[in-house]
């Protein structure tokens, strides 16, 4: 993206406009989005385009889905194979002893972007045998991340850092054992996609789908203000088995949230934590 | 828009900064009467270190930036690595990974462009050492809505790519020595 010139950022003003346009006339509410990532994610969406805001307010008006394109354009899909390795290690550490007692577990990632953490926790889960009782849903709002996230097909280019992370995760095998190379890109073996349903679920106004013994959703509620995270943090609550575990992202905490006593604290670095009651 | 009360001052380095920013720190008063918010390109691997290791050192609260945190005077704060840093308004910190700007994540630009449209010319920036064109637009922001801003002087950088840069995009950045910069600092110059 090249520099805005002062007249190219638009005013928080502007911002809410185009929130409560889109609010109106589709299911998409982005009002507890946290405003100045959202902001620069619509400015980054009008020079992509070369539209300014006139252009922006009509198109959402009169072109019939552009609603649903535009949503996927402002989403942030960027995600990592095993993205913060020390995570996974605790992960299994930490919860797997407990969860091995369970004779079916019910998995969640919950914004999900373009799947690898559905496949790291898949690989985590065949290696401490656990896969064959297990079933993870993931979710997300953009379906054009979704469909990406189904094919399990990464650009070669990738797994090299991929790589990187997997090898500091502390797992006996080779990463390389997990997917076949074809041409330019590596496909993630079968058996872990037979294992995961990715489908869309909007945190924000969809409800709870399905009771789970383990809940990751790790940076996605960085773009939430403190209310809308309030109102995920109970959703994943009423969404979790008494014992279950929520995992969140490496910078986020429920410190600061009411719900916070309704869970013990697992891990406080790594933000993993147990619903005790 | 921000009041005069709630001044924010922005340090923005990559490789060869640290040593400036230690020593900038290290002669800061006792009090500060506006928040310092430090962004400097490194690793995650290198994780929190810096933030502690400081803390102790200057026996006063270094604090990284985590999801939400409040800004508040008198206080010191790292952006992370890994994760670009925006201002919401009124006045906390928000967190964003979405792609690398100038190879960078945290970016200088992000943070200074965000900066300045929230607190216009209550925000005072420092460009510093560095290999790289990050800062150089987000300097010009500032200037745009009315801002402070200093570029470290090239002779003066251990990498002068990004002091130059910061130069060529901003007409009215003021150039300081480093024993400038310090005391910019330490004798609490003009802050709006
Ligand atoms: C940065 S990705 C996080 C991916 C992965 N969890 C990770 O930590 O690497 C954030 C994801 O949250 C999704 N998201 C944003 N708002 C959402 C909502 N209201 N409901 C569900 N997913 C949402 C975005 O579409 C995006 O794919």
């Amino acid at each position: 993206m090249v520099g805005l010139k002062k007249s190219e950022f638009i005013s928080f003003s502007d911002l809410d406009e185009v929130v409560y346009l889109l609010k109106n006339i589709s299911e998409f509410d982005l009002t507890g989005y946290s405003k100045s990532s959202l902001k620069r994610r619509i400015e980054r969406f009008l020079s992509m385009e070369k539209m300014d805001l006139v252009d922006l307010k009509s198109a959402i008006l009169n072109i019939d889905g552009f609603e649903n394109y535009f949503i996927q354009e402002l989403m942030v899909n960027v995600t990592e194979m095993f993205r913060d390795p020390q995570f996974f290690r605790q992960l299994k550490a930490k919860t797997f002893p407990y969860l091995q007692t369970y004779p079916q577990l019910r998995i969640w990632s919950a914004g999900c972007a373009t799947g690898e953490e559905a496949y790291s926790l898949a690989i985590l889960l065949k290696e401490n045998n656990l896969l064959n009782r297990s079933f993870i849903y993931g979710t997300d709002v953009s379906l054009k991340a979704l469909d990406f996230a189904r094919k399990g097909v990464y650009p070669l280019a990738k797994i090299k850092s991929y790589t990187d992370n997997f090898n500091k995760a502390g797992l006996a095998s080779e990463f390389s054992s997990h997917y076949t190379a074809m041409y330019d890109a590596a496909i993630i073996n079968n058996e872990y996609r037979n294992k995961i349903l990715f489908s869309t679920h909007n945190l924000v106004s969809d409800h709870v789908f399905n009771e789970f013994q383990l809940i990751l959703c790790r940076n996605v509620m960085i773009y939430f203000d403190k209310e809308l995270q309030e109102h995920v943090l109970q959703l994943f609550y009423e969404s979790l088995a008494l014992f279950g575990f929520l995992c969140l992202g490496s910078k986020e905490s429920l410190y600061g949230h009411a719900i916070k006593d309704r869970f013990k604290v697992i891990d406080s670095n790594l933000n993993i934590y147990q619903k005790v009651k | 828009m921000k009041g005069k009360k709630d001044n924010i001052v922005l340090i923005g380095g990559s490789a060869g900064s640290l040593l400036l920013i230690t020593e900038i720190l290290e002669n800061l008063p006792a009090r500060l009467d506006y928040a310092l918010c430090i962004i400097i390109h490194r690793s995650s691997t290198f994780s929190s270190e810096i933030e502690k290791s400081l803390s102790i050192k200057l026996n006063r609260p270094v604090i990284a930036i985590t999801d939400k945190t409040p800004i508040k005077n008198g206080i010191i704060y790292f952006a992370p690595p890994g994760y670009h840093i925006l201002i919401d308004p009124p006045g906390t910190f928000a967190l964003d990974s979405s792609e690398h700007v100038n190879y960078a994540k945290p970016s200088i630009d992000v943070l200074f462009e965000s900066c300045a449209q929230i607190y216009g010319q209550y925000c005072t920036a420092f460009l510093l050492s560095g290999a790289n064109a990050d800062g150089a637009r987000g300097l010009k922001a500032i200037e745009e809505f009315g801002g402070k801003t200093f570029i470290q002087n090239p002779s003066d950088a251990l990498i002068e790519t990004m002091p130059i840069s910061g130069i060529q995009e901003s007409r009215l950045s003021t150039i300081l020595k480093n024993q400038d910069i310090i005391r910019y600092f330490s004798d609490n110059l003009q802050l709006s």
